[in-house]
């Protein structure tokens, strides 16, 4: 307590010094706490925009992802029903999944004929009630989320394309999409009908209730390859164009309901998915939904192997993404604390040398080395420790201002700007972690000072002028 | 006669510290300079004790070896029926902060603590308890003429008012010896007296052994025993208006 009170007072003494030190302390807190928060916001956005796309965990073939983009129909599991079933009736998987439903994704190609145009595609069938409560998921209270999908209680053969699809395929107009220049020499289109063999193709596969809307603007036609590897044709309704949050995405994706995909896939034979996906409250369960999940797959895996990956396994993106920021921020740290070190031991090392006198009184009157050392060295511990509460202090002020602002920032790859977030606020590890670390850089800048002072000849420091 | 037969011969109730063929060489680069030349002197209990000299006649070296900050090269040094020369560094600073107070011809307060606390320091040191620092504290400010003054800070003060803290800082711990390196140099010659009469009467008032280094006349004629130095030998000792061989 002795030490505490004058080494409070020693700091007081030279108010202006402390105060330098304090604010270059607390500049360096509110960077290492800002750029964090900003960080922190990237890894919480990304995270949850592939939880709300893809789940968690994905039951899936086990070669499905190392090779199903080549033939994704090849690697189908079958009786999912029974899968999604076990899983439910599990006591502990019950209260952990939030939702878990059936994908079926293919390679083809879309085409709109009225138009002469067409692409390759990846096509995704799904539920979509499913897919629209896993778009709910908000375990971060996010500012932005994904919208609804458009699909949900829509016609059997409605079908979502993502806006790099639609512009590729004209239908922008159709489809009322703003920002969707047409090209300079827009290729007129020669109005021809669909050939007749494609036409007839595709007319067996559609419903004869679907068949009302051949002539609309919106009408697409997807061509895969089914289970048997022949081709097969189906017409779709695109009913919406929407953003998948990256362009690469945005270019190929076109999403149907899973009935439909079904259908165009496997025809009248026993329909099967490509992946189960699970999505569940936390993403801290998922070690603790592998464990439930190990016997129930082996009890399916006889005839089909099955894995489960996690949606980080899933993203390589996502996990190099925070690698690089933690390696940034790690980096800014270091830098900080480097500026920190030599600020504080600058102060500390002034101090000594100002207090030389006092060190060589104090020692006479029968204070042990130690104790000039533990004097100085809380010195060192006081400024980390008000430089850091203060940083803390000054970003969450700041922090919360920006937050207010509504800026926003274009992630790497994205199509649509993102609100800028600087998530301090919350961050108690974070907030933790950056303080100590600016204490024990302040009381290890002072201990070398520290030791220089207890060393000091009692003598020599009383003649000190 | 060995060192250790003249220790046990000398060291009585009567004294308070013992030097015994003390020498202390300072080097300065490859020079040696010897400011202390094998000095045998005793300091008695409850006396006044001054160290006379000229400037680099090693009053202030044998102040700081007998006030247990510096050590000699040869020879030993008892205080307070303690050899110091045996005594670890921790020690040693445990036995000053027990055995030693010191005056400083600058005062030396810690400017950060105000007249009470710099009084109080060396008993929190100790590890003395709140009812009896809150006890000896007052008692001491009032002894040197300062308890309307407790909470005032050195620079609120005087250099005689620092001094009288000064002296109450140094008698905190009732120690058995107290050293002042030229007590009065920096005050003026009223002030000086002042300070002189209130060391004297603490001598007395508490017991203690004052040895201090001064060039002030009224400094050598209150003392009880003075010591003059000389090239860092003893030229003559006055005990009590009495000379006595060195």
């Amino acid at each position: 307590m002795m030490t505490l009170n004058l080494a409070l007072r020693n700091l007081l003494r030279n108010r202006r010094r402390s105060l330098a030190t304090l604010l270059a302390m607390a500049i360096g807190s509110v960077s290492i706490l800002l750029f964090g928060g900003y960080s922190t916001n990237i890894n919480y956005s990304m995270l949850t925009a592939y939880v709300q796309n893809g789940g968690h965990l994905q039951i899936q073939h086990r070669d499905f992802y190392l090779y199903g983009s080549g033939n994704p129909t090849s690697y189908g599991i079958a009786d999912y029903t029974k899968i999604l079933t076990a899983i439910q009736n599990d006591d502990v998987l019950r209260g952990m999944v939030l939702v878990a439903t059936p994908t079926l994704q293919f390679g083809g190609i879309a085409g709109n004929y009225a138009a002469s145009v067409s692409r390759t595609i990846i096509g995704k069938g799904f539920i979509a009630e499913d897919i629209n409560r896993m778009r709910r998921w908000n375990d971060f209270n996010l500012r932005s989320g994904y919208p609804v999908s458009a699909l949900e209680g829509s016609a059997p053969d409605a079908a979502i394309v993502g806006t790099g699809v639609a512009r590729v395929l004209q239908l922008c107009d159709a489809l009322k999409i703003a920002r969707c220049p047409k090209p300079e020499k827009d290729q007129q289109s020669d109005g021809a009908p669909l050939p007749d063999d494609i036409a007839q193709l595709s007319l067996q596969e559609t419903p004869a209730s679907a068949g009302v809307a051949a002539a609309s603007p919106r009408r697409i036609e997807v061509l895969a390859g089914n289970a048997r590897g022949t081709p097969n044709v189906t017409s779709l309704e695109v009913i919406r164009a929407e953003d998948q949050g990256f362009k690469e995405l945005d270019e190929i994706y076109v999403m149907m309901h899973l009935a439909w995909a079904q259908q165009l896939i496997y025809g009248k034979s026993p329909p099967k998915v490509t992946s189960i996906t699970l999505q569940l409250r936390h993403s801290d369960q998922i070690p603790e939904a592998l464990v439930r999940l190990a016997p129930i797959l082996a009890a399916f895996s006889a005839s089909q192997p099955l894995a489960v990956l996690d949606f980080r396994a899933l993203n390589p993106f996502y996990v190099q993404t925070v690698q690089l920021f933690d390696t940034i921020f790690g980096f800014i740290f270091a830098l900080i604390g480097a500026i920190v070190l030599f600020t504080v031991s600058n102060t500390m090392n002034t101090a000594v040398v100002e207090r030389t006198v006092e060190i060589g009184t104090l020692r006479a009157m029968g204070l042990r080395r130690a104790g000039i050392r533990r004097l100085f060295v809380t010195e060192g511990a006081l400024l980390g420790l008000s430089g850091a509460v203060l940083g803390v202090v000054l970003a969450l002020l700041f922090s919360a201002v920006v937050n207010q602002l509504g800026l926003t920032w274009s992630p790497p790859g994205g199509v649509e700007p993102l609100p800028l977030t600087l998530r301090v606020w919350g961050e108690t590890s974070m907030i933790l972690g950056t303080t100590l670390g600016l204490i024990c850089i302040a009381v290890l800048s002072a201990w070398w000072p520290a030791y220089r002072a207890a060393q000091l000849d009692v003598v020599d420091a009383l003649r000190h002028v | 006669m060995t060192t250790e037969q003249t220790a046990k011969k000398t060291v009585n109730h009567r004294t308070v510290a013992v030097l015994m063929q003390v020498e202390r060489t300072y080097r300065l680069d490859s020079i040696s300079v010897p400011v202390i030349k094998g000095i045998d002197m005793l300091v008695r209990r409850a006396c006044f004790t001054v160290l006379l000299g000229p400037s680099g006649s090693g009053k202030t070296t044998l102040l700081n070896m007998i006030g247990c900050i510096d050590k000699p090269d040869k020879g030993e040094i008892i205080v307070a029926n303690t050899k110091v020369g045996e005594l670890t560094d921790d020690a040693l600073s445990d036995f000053r902060a027990q055995n030693i107070g010191f005056i400083f011809q600058n005062f030396n307060l810690l400017p950060v603590l105000s007249a009470y606390e710099n009084v109080e320091y060396p008993l929190l040191l100790a590890g003395v308890s709140a009812k009896k620092r809150g006890d000896r504290v007052p008692k001491l400010l009032d002894a040197v003429g300062l308890g309307d003054k407790a909470r005032y800070f050195p620079g609120q003060l005087s250099g005689g008012q620092r001094q009288r803290v000064a002296i109450a800082r140094a008698l905190a711990r009732k120690p058995k010896l107290v050293i002042a390196d030229e007590p009065t140099a920096n005050l003026d010659s009223e002030t000086g007296a002042a300070i002189l009469a209130l060391m004297r009467q603490m001598v007395d008032r508490y017991e203690v052994s004052f040895i201090f280094s001064s060039h002030d006349p009224d400094v050598i004629k209150a003392a009880d025993d003075t010591i003059f130095l000389k090239d860092g030998a003893i030229h003559g000792i006055r005990r009590q208006g009495q000379e006595v061989n060195p």
